[in-house]
């Protein structure tokens, strides 16, 4: 009766990055109403500096009210502009905010902008026009758990995991990716391209101008396309600076292949850096001629609201305001992932050493009892149910070793965060301890069986 | 290079046909009352440019539900974090409660059944999603919107076979219509997985009587299929009959318990009637909670932004507002439309009778060459290249007879409107003036010929008259 995307679970909203959020729905922490509840802390979003658009907001209502400059009416204007290109001054603005973000290495061309609503939007919008169904597209592993809708579900492509692991700090090596593509031939599955995200969720991590070369040359070499997710590019708040592909690409030894920029694709997104994703801002970048055509007409599934686009524009147009809002939104993310590491740390717990996102990729796998998946999702059982900790399990991530949990930051307060990390530490404690008894107990019954063991083999020989 | 999925290298968006082509040679051209009023009008764009003064003043008067405040307060962080796919609870309530008071209150909506997606495209496209599979089809009566064929197509692979409908009956849909196109799909190989009307219609601007919407339930309840309801001109119907939804059907012949109930679906969208295209707000309305779910997940794809929802929850909650504007907006569009007619009327066109939408659906056979598409083309060409006015002929919503084409009439002033049927009383005069001449020419040399032929049998008999003597 209905197809079988409507009733298949091929959404992979099964998941338990999913259930981990019905199960907090239920129960959520709230400092005064509900201090015992769950904290979230598996919500990748940053709540830290809307003071500073609120601020802005509050100094031009014209913007808000639809109003321009001059304090014309610019309603109906607004609710007739549908014009799948976007609105101009918004895409100029865009642009160059997105430069900025890069430390305008490089320029960006509106003309190659597409908007969306929302990067899930523009992800599968790329995926429809670079792929066909039951081709796949290689995703490095740890990869977000939303993908396997986004890039799969509607449009029947497959994704092919390039594994990566705790060895080299979960770094996409040429050997991974190789490995990769052959698994994908052995399916008999066409590669059309590698998607990358870049910083990396869940790893918080950016990639160096090396390991971007090699993925645009093992692109060439392949004759596919890249897609670099950049949606977390303006959170990247400490050292090494974010390096885009567009930058790695415009290498001269790179730009002599003429058509490596035609193969490479950008996916951006307001939401997380500037902590708008109830606005549904995305967008693609794409050098591509035919790429820009074809997704800016399937953009009509998802455009903008001209309203959203308005109000952004005119935001984004105050350069005073882009570079203070970057620059102490920057801040405080910094400060707040340190305060998690440090807490953490004090917990015997460590995280991968990260320089952007909003979120810390966490070593938990001294704290499993077995190097197994199922002690996993056991562990994230306690934490979600004991200890009152909504975080998500690597296995959700597709990671391919057990233990490692993906940690938000940016979506509380900073007494709520040492709640959190109070609730860990005595988690923490109560495991050693309880280990500890445990180890106790087992000793002691070992020793009493040893005992028991000796003195019956005495009596037997007494007995002989 | 890498190669581009097939979806972008084949022409199945459909933009390449007349209806986009039309808006281009527009948008190169635009008529400006001061600036260029030579320029080509604009009558092929279904928009609702009659009442904006209305929400506009609205807005004036309620500056919080723009600025992000609820009592005074800033509820700004709420709304920009806001991104559940299940929508905004105050605005689905104020939606379904609009829907409702447009169908004069005789059926009311679940809001935990409705899905907001961004735009009715994307509301029509996430249906087929769920509803078929690739190679799958959907009978649609012709003519139809154009923009179907990218919309229902394009990126979910599902085929459209139309429904024959003819001026002979005012191309409302007929049961052996229905049966044809199922049989047709059959030959064809293609398993039918449902119908999709657009009620009211679109190019028609005509909606569906009640005995047009039992036949269509009866078809969809034999063959075990789903019905779309397209309902995005609902608020449009400014004269009677009046509106009557398919679910006001269903309720009336209680079947809410069987199976037929959760295998209709509606469609809705706030661009036609409120006039708010720019917003993107479409809707999804069904009784069957698997598509719903489905369709919920789906819309992550395309929401809604949450400042938009905010604004229009405000502004839809405010029932002195709603009844207020759909009581201007009707009477508005009544007027405007009895323009159309009248003006076409004094230029000998006639249109089908419409009572809702913001077109007409006009008849232009007597203006065409010969009863072909190709002289609908040359009549199309004519009218956007010399009369400077854009209207869609009727090959592009695949109608299958030539010579008709859809009007806009709401998305201009009323002055532009009377300029445009004074180009178009012209225009057909110097057609009549030409034909007339032309056939004059014809006749006087049909005359002539036949003075000479006589001449020449004269003069041979009057020689053999001589040889004889």
């Amino acid at each position: 009766m209905l197809s079988s995307k409507a009733s298949s679970n091929s959404h992979g909203q099964d998941s338990l990055y999913f259930l981990g959020w019905q199960v907090y729905e239920k129960n959520p922490f709230h400092e005064v109403e509900n201090p015992s509840g769950i904290i979230q802390m598996g919500l990748a979003e940053n709540q830290l500096s809307f003071d500073l658009v609120e601020s802005w907001l509050r100094k031009n209502p014209d913007a808000m009210g639809l109003k321009n400059k001059d304090g014309e009416s610019v309603f109906r204007d607004l609710a007739l502009f549908q014009d799948y290109h976007g609105m101009p001054a918004f895409k100029n603005e865009l642009v160059e905010y997105m430069a900025k973000i890069r430390g305008n290495k490089v320029k960006f061309d509106p003309n190659n902008l597409v908007l969306a609503a929302g990067a899930t939007s523009a992800n599968e919008t790329l995926i429809f026009c670079l792929a066909d169904p039951g081709d796949a597209i290689l995703l490095p592993t740890p990869s977000y758990a939303g993908f396997d809708r986004d890039l799969k579900w509607r449009t029947g492509v497959e994704i092919v995991p390039i594994h990566c692991s705790s060895s080299n700090g979960f770094r996409i090596s040429m050997f991974a990716l190789e490995e990769a593509y052959e698994r994908a031939q052995k399916l008999n599955l066409k590669v059309k391209g590698v998607l990358i995200t870049n910083p990396s969720n869940p790893l918080g991590t950016t990639m160096t101008k090396d390991e971007l070369q090699s993925l645009i040359t093992f692109a060439i070499d392949k004759d596919i396309h890249l897609i670099s997710d950049e949606v977390f590019s303006g959170t990247v708040f400490d050292s090494p600076c974010f390096i885009s592909i567009m930058e790695a690409a415009m290498d001269s030894n790179l730009k002599r292949n003429t058509d490596v920029l035609s193969r490479i694709h950008i996916v951006y997104s307001l939401s997380k850096d500037l902590g708008l994703p109830g606005f549904r801002v995305g967008m693609i970048y794409s050098n591509n001629q035919t790429v820009v055509s074809a997704a800016t007409k399937m953009s009509s599934f998802g455009l903008v609201s001209s309203q959203t686009q308005y109000l952004l524009s005119y935001m984004l147009a105050n350069k005073k305001f882009t570079s203070n809002y970057m620059k102490r939104n920057q801040k405080r993310l910094k400060k707040r992932k340190e305060m998690l590491v440090s807490g953490l740390k004090k917990s015997g717990i460590n995280c991968l050493k990260s320089n952007a996102g909003l979120f810390c990729w966490v070593d938990m796998r001294h704290l499993l009892c077995s190097n197994t998946f199922e002690a996993e999702t056991d562990l994230w059982k306690k934490i979600l149910c004991e200890v009152g900790l909504n975080i998500s399990p690597g296995s959700s991530f597709h990671c391919s070793q057990p233990g490692w949990f993906r940690v938000c930051f940016a979506n509380m307060n900073q007494s709520t965060l040492q709640v959190a990390l109070r609730r860990i530490k005595d988690f923490v404690e109560r495991s050693r301890f309880n280990y500890q008894q445990n180890m106790a107990s087992l000793s002691r019954k070992l020793i009493g069986n040893w005992v028991r063991k000796l003195s019956s083999a005495d009596s037997e020989e007494q007995e002989r | 290079m890498g190669l581009l999925s097939r979806k972008v290298t084949c022409n199945s968006h459909g933009q390449d046909s007349s209806y986009f082509l039309g808006w281009q040679e527009y948008e190169k051209n635009p008529y400006h009352e001061v600036n260029n009023p030579q320029g080509i009008i604009q009558m092929g764009l279904a928009e609702n440019q009659l009442s904006f003064d209305l929400p506009e003043s609205w807005l004036a008067k309620n500056a919080d539900a723009a600025g992000f405040k609820r009592d005074g307060q800033s509820i700004f962080k709420e709304l920009a974090l806001f991104q559940d796919y299940h929508g905004l609870p105050a605005f689905k309530k104020a939606l379904v409660d609009f829907m409702a008071e447009i169908r004069g209150n005789k059926v009311t909506f679940d809001p935990n059944h409705i899905v907001l997606t961004a735009g009715a495209t994307s509301a029509n496209e996430t249906l087929m999603f769920c509803l078929a599979e690739q190679g799958d089809a959907f009978l649609l009566p012709r003519p139809y919107y154009p923009g179907f064929d990218r919309d229902l197509k394009w990126r979910t692979g599902v085929e459209i076979v139309p429904i024959q409908c003819t001026s002979s009956n005012h191309f409302q849909i007929t049961a052996p219509a229905l049966e044809e196109a199922y049989q047709q799909a059959q030959r064809k190989n293609l398993r039918v997985k449902g119908v999709l009307v657009t009620n009211p219609s679109n190019p028609l601007g005509t909606t569906m009587r009640r005995d047009e919407l039992d036949l269509l339930i009866n078809f969809i309840t034999d063959k075990e299929i789903h019905l779309i309801s397209d309902e995005i001109y609902s608020g449009t119907v400014f004269s009677s009959p009046g509106f009557v939804s398919i679910m006001e059907v269903l309720k009336d012949r209680c079947l809410e318990q069987t199976p037929v109930w959760e295998r209709v679906h509606i469609v809705y969208s706030l661009s036609k009637d409120l006039g708010l295209p720019g917003f993107r707000v479409g809707a999804i309305y069904s009784n069957d909670p698997i598509v719903v779910a489905a369709a919920t997940k789906m819309s992550s794809f395309g929401l809604v932004s949450s400042q938009t929802q905010y604004l229009l929850s405000a502004m839809l909650s405010d029932k002195k507002f709603t009844k207020e504007y759909m009581a201007k907006n009707h009477k508005r569009l009544q007027k405007q439309q009895s323009k159309l007619v009248s003006g076409l009327a004094k230029a000998g066109i006639g249109c089908l009778e419409s009572n809702a939408g913001l077109f007409c659906w006009v008849d232009m056979r007597h203006l065409l060459s010969s009863n072909t598409f190709e002289a609908e083309m040359e009549l199309w060409k004519r009218i956007v290249y010399d009369v400077n006015l854009n209207i869609s002929p009727g090959s592009s919503f695949h109608c299958s007879e030539p010579g008709w084409f859809r009007v806009c009439f709401a998305n201009i002033s009323e002055e532009t409107l009377k300029l445009a049927m004074q180009r178009l009383k012209s225009f057909v005069d110097s057609v009549a003036i030409n034909n007339q001449s032309h056939q004059e020419l014809k006749n006087s040399r049909k005359k002539f010929r036949t003075k000479w032929v006589f001449r020449l049998s004269f003069q041979s008999f009057h020689d053999r008259e001589q040889d004889e003597r």
